[in-house]
């Protein structure tokens, strides 16, 4: 157990080591870790906010879906309702139509029966002044009896 | 075995406790211990080397298998550098408590080499009678790494707090202000001071000198023949598996020691 200068040059060598380590070994593999262990981070809050925008991202399209199905039974509604509109406008325009045709059937056979009636009318006074004049042709001259025969021919129309 | 002729184990241990010495001036003090001095330096360079290759080019992406394992080692030490020091930790201090892992754990671990095959290989292929294996088992390495820590220590609280104040903490702490206390303070501090580096490096000496011994001494069983080189084998397999422990142990509680001294001087008390 003898000290000597070995002493000496071992602090040396202990404090070149010392310096290369701190120099050229610490912080180059610091610098590698310290990246890592960025990057690991980033990494791990890139996945965390894709799973929330997953998330959102559902729930909006949950809540699209929702719209689109109140809207489409909204349409469907509206739909049936206009048909059922529509049919019963349909209804009720024919059943105007309808009636007006009758009323003017009924209007055309009233004209009818009155036209008829008239024509009849004049037919049987006609007739009737035919039957006049034969009976009074043999007794009445018809230039005497022509006031009479005007005023019953008047009567009768 | 040992060439040496005349083999008995004082001159057994004593062969595996010269240091191979060079000389650099005259006196005691200007000797180097080659062996210490070359191990050191070859396990420092290899293993901050191999590190250093794999860190440049470390990458940010997934890493390989080797880079993998050295961030494994930085994040252990990382971690224990965290619990103890609260500064800016990557400035200085943790590096620091790698290299001292890494260093003293390999220095440490040349203990497992087999003490009496390596001296065989050191004599007949490197042609180097007497050669010590184990760095951290020669008092001049702990010291000078426990020291060197001693004065990163002093020089912290002195940057950290100032001259004034290291100065001010130096005779008031931990007793208190009053004047009467000074002396008392400056010895306490003075004994602090001591006995720091002290009981930093023979800790580690003491565990891997010790550790050498007790491979000697289990080395030699086999100069009782066959059966106790057999009892021997087994029981020098059973003290290096224990040692493996011990290898660790010793290379954390060294750079423990260091983070926490190297705490303590940066913070006030």
């Amino acid at each position: 157990m003898n000290i000597n200068f070995t002493l000496v040059s071992q602090a040396i060598a202990f404090s070149i080591f010392i310096w290369f380590t701190v120099k050229f070994v610490w912080p180059y593999l610091l610098r590698a870790i310290e990246e890592r262990q960025q990057k690991i981070a980033d990494g791990l809050a890139a996945g965390e906010r894709g799973r929330k925008e997953l998330e959102l991202a559902s729930q909006r399209s949950s809540e699209v879906l929702k719209e689109a199905k109140q809207r489409a039974s909204e349409v469907v509604i509206q739909a049936e309702k206009r048909a059922s509109d529509i049919i019963e406008e349909a209804k009720q325009s024919a059943r105007v139509e309808g009636e007006k045709i009758i009323a003017g059937a009924k209007a055309e056979i009233q004209h009818e029966i009155f036209s008829a009636r008239e024509s009849l009318r004049q037919q049987v006074a006609g007739l009737a002044v035919q039957g006049a004049s034969k009976i009074l042709h043999r007794e009445v001259n018809a230039k005497v009896h022509a006031d009479l025969l005007a005023s019953i021919e008047a009567e009768l129309k | 075995m040992s060439s040496e002729t005349g083999l008995s184990p004082t001159s057994y241990i004593q062969h595996h406790l010269t240091n191979h010495t060079t000389s650099i001036g005259d006196g005691s003090f200007w000797v180097l211990h080659t062996d210490t001095l070359v191990m050191s330096l070859l396990l420092g360079v290899v293993s901050l080397g191999l590190i250093w290759l794999v860190v440049r080019k470390a990458t940010s992406g997934v890493p390989g298998k080797t880079q993998a394992f050295v961030e494994l080692l930085m994040e252990f030490i990382d971690d224990q550098v965290k619990t103890t020091f609260h500064g800016n930790r990557h400035v200085f201090v943790a590096p620091v408590a790698l290299t001292i892992f890494v260093w003293v754990f390999l220095l440490n671990a040349m203990d497992f080499l087999p003490i009496d095959i390596m001296a065989w290989i050191y004599e007949h292929v490197f042609g180097l009678h007497n050669w010590r294996g184990v760095p951290t088992a020669d008092v001049n390495t702990t010291f000078a790494l426990a020291l060197s820590i001693w004065i990163l220590t002093i020089y912290f609280s002195i940057k950290v707090k100032g001259l004034g104040g290291w100065i001010v903490e130096l005779v008031c702490s931990p007793f208190g202000k009053n004047p009467l206390l000074w002396p008392l303070n400056l010895l306490f501090n003075m004994i602090e001071y001591i006995s720091k580096p002290l009981s930093h490096s023979l800790r580690l000496f003491g565990n891997m000198y010790a550790g050498e011994i007790i491979f000697m001494l289990l080395g030699m069983w086999a100069s009782t023949g066959v059966a106790g080189t057999f009892f021997g084998a087994v029981l020098g397999a059973g003290w290096a598996i224990f040692h493996i422990l011990i290898v660790i142990l010793q290379a954390f509680i060294f750079m423990m020691l260091s983070v926490v001294y190297l705490s303590m001087a940066h913070e006030s008390h």
